[in-house]
């Protein structure tokens, strides 16, 4: 069993390094709260200051950028979320002349950083007239989110019981209804995970908004303050509510929703 | 707290995945299962995400190749120039030092938080803690806000007249260690690495104290009979047993320090001088800001085979030590 000392050595060490993680986040809220002007470098405000929140809002036009965030996430999450469960569900039970070489054309597109696609992205999106389109946001998106998907989904498959498979195919299903009506339902926690870690890979996604994005409205909420920065160096607290407003939707998530983060990070989900 | 990858419906990590590649004999009882009978309807449910990926990442892949050997402007015709921008990385000073910035920024996101992790979890003691779930939330919580904002919040820290870390050096009386943490030749990279220590050890925390509940309190025993102390145990048992999550943590955050942009492009745009400058920021820069887009493409495509490169290294290492 575990000793007094011990415990409280746990605590220490656990303690010390949550107050790390958070001393950050804290203070930029707090900044956030600060009256206009006052510089409190991470402090206490002296009084509080929700209007900060409604400036930043009015003056930054976050709403137009949330928007746009919103716009792009869910095309993303619900387009790669359906073509990997579909391309998942081949490898995973399905034996085909390619699938193993297929499935390693896959995997690469783990490793493929942004950075090596977004140069000729661009030229190729400009000529077919799609830069400055949420199809330039999206589509990519897609592209990175299904290699991940895919691999994730045909884990999931080859790690369903056979005899659930094979008690649908007795039954007469088509392998399209087997999908859908008996190991997607089956699969919903694993596919929950997908989802989850896609929406905040594509809600965080910086270098492709600024490449493709040049006109406001079209401006996700990451892109949207970048630009913000650079209009407020000055009032720390605007920008930093503006921070905080950009933010709290993945946070929301990922407080609602953390034990399929946190298993999905940790079970190697490497994003190229 | 239950196993990470103990539920039922954690797909077990397939040998293919470098990262997950050691995790995958923890998992007994999941055979690889026999894939299925012969199924040509196989193509048609491949056809829409391969279009997809094909269109948006072979296709670019094999473009950035292609404009890497040619002298491009992004409007007058392209010159073939073979391998010249290749070599301008190898030859030339501002492009070597950046792929250098990046392996310093890899001791900073990779080797400092793995080591911490590592040492941690030696100090804590195996049980369970009241409250670990908590913890656990609260040291993901980094990773999961989006790089933008962490740069915005690391500004304020290191900002020169009343950014907290200069604050709280004045307050205990360490004037003269104040300065300008961004705008500091020498301290700008390390500046800008102490942040992904921040965001990343976190993620190796977590991953370790699940690793080491799953280890089996038999081996621990073993090695008490055999009079093995507190160091000795974790030399014997700990560390071989969590190559696994030691490797998907070091393969996470190396890649991370590779690619970081947009710490870099908010915190210092590279500067001062050349003094941040990493592969992704010159990609941008060159691609979209100078017009040498055949250079950038050279840079960009470099990246993607040191990324390549160094997930390799780690599984074979990893594997290897098995």
């Amino acid at each position: 069993m575990i000793g007094r000392g011990e415990q409280a050595l746990n605590y220490a060490i656990l303690l010390l390094f949550s107050v790390i993680a958070l001393y950050p986040i804290v203070g930029i809220v707090l900044t956030a709260l600060a009256p206009p002007g006052e510089l409190v470098g991470f402090g206490i405000p002296s009084s509080l200051h929700l209007e900060n929140f409604s400036n930043a809002w009015d003056e930054g036009h976050f709403s137009t950028y949330l928007r746009s965030s919103v716009i792009v996430a869910v095309a993303v999450v619900s387009a790669s979320t359906v073509l990997s469960i579909l391309a998942g569900y081949a490898f995973g039970t399905m034996r085909f002349r390619g699938a193993t070489a297929g499935f390693y054309v896959f995997l690469l597109g783990l490793m493929v950083p942004q950075e090596a696609l977004v140069v000729p992205l661009y030229f190729d999106l400009r000529r077919l007239e799609l830069t400055d389109t949420y199809w330039a946001l999206i589509l990519p998106q897609v592209a990175l989110s299904v290699a991940f998907g895919t691999f994730w989904m045909r884990a999931f498959f080859l790690a369903t019981p056979r005899s659930l498979l094979e008690a649908a195919r007795i039954d007469g299903a088509s392998s399209w209804t087997t999908l859908w009506r008996v190991l997607v339902p089956f699969g919903r926690p694993a596919i929950l995970t997908m989802m989850v870690l896609v929406f905040m890979w594509t809600w965080n996604e910086f270098l492709l908004a600024l490449v493709m994005v040049s006109s406001e409205n079209l401006r996700t909420a990451p892109l949207g303050l970048a630009f913000f920065q650079g209009q407020h160096t000055s009032d720390l607290s605007l920008l930093a509510a503006g921070a905080v407003i950009v933010a709290t939707p993945v946070v929301l998530v990922y407080v609602f929703l953390q034990r399929h983060f946190i298993r999905g990070m940790l079970s190697g989900a490497v994003k190229g | 707290m239950e196993g990470v990858w103990g539920n039922r419906e954690v797909p077990p990590a397939t040998p293919a995945l470098p990262a997950s590649a050691a995790l995958a004999p923890r998992k007994p009882g999941v055979a690889e299962a026999p894939p299925g009978e012969p199924r040509h309807v196989g193509y048609l449910y491949l056809l829409p995400a391969l279009g997809v990926y094909a269109a948006f990442v072979l296709w670019p892949l094999g473009h950035t190749v292609w404009l890497s050997l040619h002298q491009w402007d992004g409007l007058t015709p392209a010159t073939w120039v073979g391998l010249d921008n290749y070599r301008e990385i190898v030859e030339s000073g501002p492009l070597r030092s950046a792929f250098v910035h990046s392996l310093v920024l890899i001791l900073f996101y990779a080797v400092i938080p793995v080591t911490l992790g590592l040492v941690l979890v030696a100090a804590l003691s195996r049980a369970q803690v009241r409250g670990q779930a908590v913890f656990r939330t609260i040291l993901f919580l980094p990773l999961v806000i989006p790089m933008v904002v962490v740069a915005v919040i690391w500004r304020m820290i290191y900002e020169p007249q009343n950014g907290s870390l200069n604050e709280l050096l004045r307050a205990v009386g360490l004037d003269s260690l104040t300065r300008p943490w961004l705008g500091d030749f020498g301290l700008a990279l390390p500046a800008v690495g102490v942040v992904g220590t921040w965001v990343m050890t976190g993620l190796a925390l977590v991953l370790f104290m699940a690793g080491v509940q799953r280890i089996p309190q038999s081996l621990y025993d073993a090695a008490r009979v055999d009079g093995a102390g507190a160091v000795r145990e974790f030399f014997a048992v700990t560390l071989p047993n969590l190559r696994g999550e030691i490797a998907v943590a070091l393969t996470l955050t190396t890649i991370a320090a590779l690619r970081n942009f947009d710490l870099v492009y908010l915190t210092t745009q590279g500067g001062p001088g050349d003094a941040t400058s990493v592969p992704a920021f010159q990609v941008y820069n060159r691609a979209f800001q100078v017009g040498q887009v055949g250079s950038a493409a050279a840079i960009g495509f470099s990246l993607a085979c040191v990324i390549f490169l160094f997930s390799f290294l780690i599984t074979r290492i990893s594997e290897r030590e098995r």
